[in-house]
């Protein structure tokens, strides 16, 4: 038994052995990407619905295959109106999803808080595919993955998170698992997008680019939410480049292992240079890669696959 | 005649009661004698008026009937979420007297028809004396002054846009200025909505790790200090509506000090609940102004202590159980309070200490009576017999269907709180009998 809850809502929740069980689980499903039939028969017959109330291509797609390659029969249901505009409140939702008795659901929202919501009425698993600017744990797990895959233990390993702190779901689910699997966290960005009380989560706040990425292992460089900011948090596209930008002359100052990281989608040459995104330090491709993988996992583990009945991941 | 609570005697006596007068609770028993809905006699020991039919308090509080500086009773056009019979009828299981209404009903109290409609609505109730306040603006858009004269004519106590603030600087200077010869205070909202933003909640810990996006200390702060110095430069009556944050009541304190006319009430759920609350994302716990920090908490108390803050008022902002089944960021603000408002006071204003009983049932009558310049709020010879019995040591735990009010957005929802409202009394009359009354119920 890897996860205790019936659900996954955010990496707050899990324990630094369930992250790493999550990913032992995804490393295996990572080897059967390379076989002729890359899809396993363990959740024949039990339907997965993917409700994405707000626009999302890479994780509903990840999500989508990683339930295909696991055999589900799949309900794809997107709406990127508010309940609220259709008078329909969550609760509404949760009912009907309910009664047409399905086993798991994967929620993405606008609201943040949406999934825990819809996991404490329903009996199904429910997975967080991202609520509001709370959490999106399942990016989070895939990050550490690949943190993981070029770092091992994480322990004492520096990662800097770079941008808008504030809309970043992303960064949460990040600075919760990387603090509880023993890394030094840095955020940086401008202190309109870092806000206040970010230190209680136990992160380190750093305002100046350089001093933030000196020592780092990793960088992770986060999507400025350009839709976000109707007043906005920063002067303009150039300024900011010029100021948290991961540039060439920035990389040319890291450690020489440092890699560099995105959740995607870029705003290429805003919060990351073209030549950086498609360098030789980024890991974007291996993150998606993982993404799928660590899906797999979570919807394995959480339909009751035993873990034991996996092959070893390869070393 | 005998005392019986079916039927009630136009001339009675209630004996063996604690007497709460002007901020202090008397250590000996005393009396109450009513007579034709107005307070004969009253005094400590038994009274000397033999063979009229007496209630035995069996030593209870007798205070003052309660005074409510902020309530919405959403009628007309809101009567899903709450109607003046239900608003009152909540208003006297909390053990209050007198309301003072909020305008943002739709349409907006912003014309003397509808302080009258009001006023009528409140009377045929019977159950609360219902003071209006009208718009400061046309429809509260904060565009031009709705007519004043007329509307306190017809019986309006003040002027305010309710849970909206009045943005432009130059409106809210002139209905200072024009308030003043009518004797009203202009009631203040204090939140500049350019700061506020998109918040949902107090800007701060919680925000951050919920993801929810925050409302900073500095839009209440900013607004009220705007609003102190247009009421300063206009010698107007400013009264503040809900204060939330500590600099707010610092601002009040020293601007008290220098003699800007300004009078200001709290609602329980800002002195006792923290913004750590919304954890859950229960909208239960979502108000404007939001639930803020410890420092602010501390803050509320001190000023209600040492009478920056005049008054405690409920704020009552009623909503269906759908409506705050929306997730937190489209859930409407606001929370009920009439009912819970004397028990969160006992319970975390006078069981810490921070304020004895007879200041806390001051900060819940005569103070918001004399902010609002209201003709209540006493326990006087001659004085209409207003009044509420209460037991300050009855522990209840609440509960949804146990409301008064047409909706349960409580959110002390399964708090055991001290102290219940025992039975009201409104101009000698009967409004409520709750389970802490003599003999039961």
């Amino acid at each position: 038994m890897i996860l205790r809850s019936k659900d996954v809502l955010g990496l707050e929740d899990l324990t630094a052995e369930e992250i790493l069980g999550v990913i032992d689980i995804a490393s295996r499903f990572r080897a059967v990407f390379d076989r002729p039939v890359r899809s396993v028969p363990i959740m024949r017959g039990r339907t997965v619905v993917n409700f994405f109330h707000e626009p999302s291509t890479r994780t509903r797609i990840s999500f989508e295959l990683a339930e295909k390659r696991l055999s589900a029969d799949i309900v794809n249901f997107s709406t990127a109106t508010s309940s609220l505009s259709k008078g329909e409140t969550l609760r509404d939702t949760a009912e009907n999803l309910a009664a047409m008795k399905i086993d798991m659901l994967v929620i993405r929202h606008s609201s943040s808080g949406a999934a825990r919501y819809l996991a404490k009425v329903l009996a199904c698993s429910v997975i967080n595919a991202g609520d509001g600017a709370h959490e999106h744990p399942t990016q989070g797990l895939l990050d550490i993955m690949t943190m993981r895959q070029r770092l091992g233990d994480l322990r004492g390993r520096k990662v800097t998170i770079i941008g808008d702190i504030t809309h970043s779901r992303v960064a949460r689910s990040n600075i919760w698992g990387l603090t509880k699997l023993g890394a030094e966290v840095t955020v940086c960005g401008p202190p309109t997008m870092v806000p206040s009380g970010l230190d209680r989560m136990g992160v380190r706040v750093e305002y100046d680019l350089m001093r933030a990425v000196r020592d780092a292992d990793v960088l992770n460089v986060l999507r400025i939410q350009l839709e976000r900011h109707s007043s906005r948090s920063f002067p303009s596209n150039r300024e900011y480049h010029r100021m948290y930008g991961i540039s060439a002359e920035v990389v040319q100052k890291l450690k020489p292992e440092t890699f560099v990281m995105h959740p995607g989608p870029m705003n290429r040459d805003v919060e990351i240079a073209s030549e950086v995104a498609d360098g030789p330090r980024q890991v974007i491709l291996d993150q998606v890669a993982n993404g799928v993988a660590v899906r797999m996992a979570l919807i394995y583990l959480l339909s009751g696959g035993d873990p034991g009945a996996l092959a070893p991941a390869a070393a | 005649m005998e005392w019986s609570w079916e039927r009630i005697p136009a001339e009675f006596l209630v004996t063996n009661v604690r007497l709460c007068r002007e901020g202090t609770l008397g250590r000996r028993r005393g009396f109450l004698h009513v007579k034709k809905g107005r307070i004969e006699t009253l005094g400590v020991g038994t009274p000397a008026h033999e063979g009229l039919p007496a209630l035995d308090g069996g030593g209870l509080v007798c205070a003052p009937g309660l005074v409510d500086l902020a309530v919405h009773f959403r009628e007309p056009g809101f009567e899903e979420q709450e109607t003046i019979a239900t608003g009152s009828r909540a208003a006297a299981a909390g053990g209050f007297t007198a309301v003072v209404t909020m305008p943002d009903t739709d349409p907006a109290i912003d014309n003397s028809g509808m302080v009258r409609y009001l006023i009528d609505r409140g009377r045929e109730t019977g159950l609360c004396r219902l003071y209006p306040t009208g718009a400061v603006s046309p429809g509260r858009k904060g565009e031009a002054m709705t007519e004043f004269g007329d509307m306190v004519a017809a019986g309006a106590v003040g002027f305010t846009d309710g849970s909206r603030p009045v943005a432009n600087g130059n409106l809210m200077g002139n209905a200072l200025k024009y308030a003043t010869m009518l004797g009203v205070p202009i009631i203040t909202h204090p939140e500049d909505l350019t700061i506020s933003g998109k918040g949902v909640m107090h800007g701060g810990y919680w925000a951050t790790r919920l993801g929810l996006p925050g409302m900073a200390r500095a839009a209440e702060d900013a607004a009220l200090f705007r609003d102190i110095e247009l009421a300063r430069a206009a010698k107007g009556q400013l009264h503040v509506a809900h204060v939330s944050t500590k600099g707010a009541v610092e601002i009040i304190r020293r601007a008290k000090g220098e003699g800007v006319r300004v009078t200001a009430a709290a609602t329980p759920h800002h002195f006792s609940l923290d913004h750590a609350r919304c954890r859950d994302y229960s909208p239960l716990f979502k108000t404007n102004p939001p639930l803020r920090e410890a420092d602010d908490l501390n803050a509320i108390a001190e000023g209600l202590a040492d009478g920056t803050i005049d008054a405690i008022a409920t704020d009552h902002e009623p909503h269906t159980g759908t409506e705050k089944e929306y997730q937190f960021d489209q859930a409407p603000f606001g929370v009920i309070g009439l009912e819970t408002a004397l028990a969160a006071g006992i319970t975390w204003l006078v069981k810490t200490g921070l304020l004895d009983l007879g200041q806390l049932i001051a900060c819940l009558s005569e103070r918001p009576a004399r902010a609002l310049n209201l003709p209540v709020g006493r326990l006087e010879e001659g004085a209409e017999a207003d009044f509420v019995l209460i037991d300050p040591e009855r522990e209840w735990t609440v509960q949804g269907p146990s409301f008064q009010s047409r909706s349960a957005n409580s959110p002390y929802l399964g708090e055991t709180l001290t102290g219940m409202v025992a039975a009201t009394f409104l101009r000698g009359r009967l409004t409520w009998r709750g389970a802490a009354a003599p003999g039961g119920r």
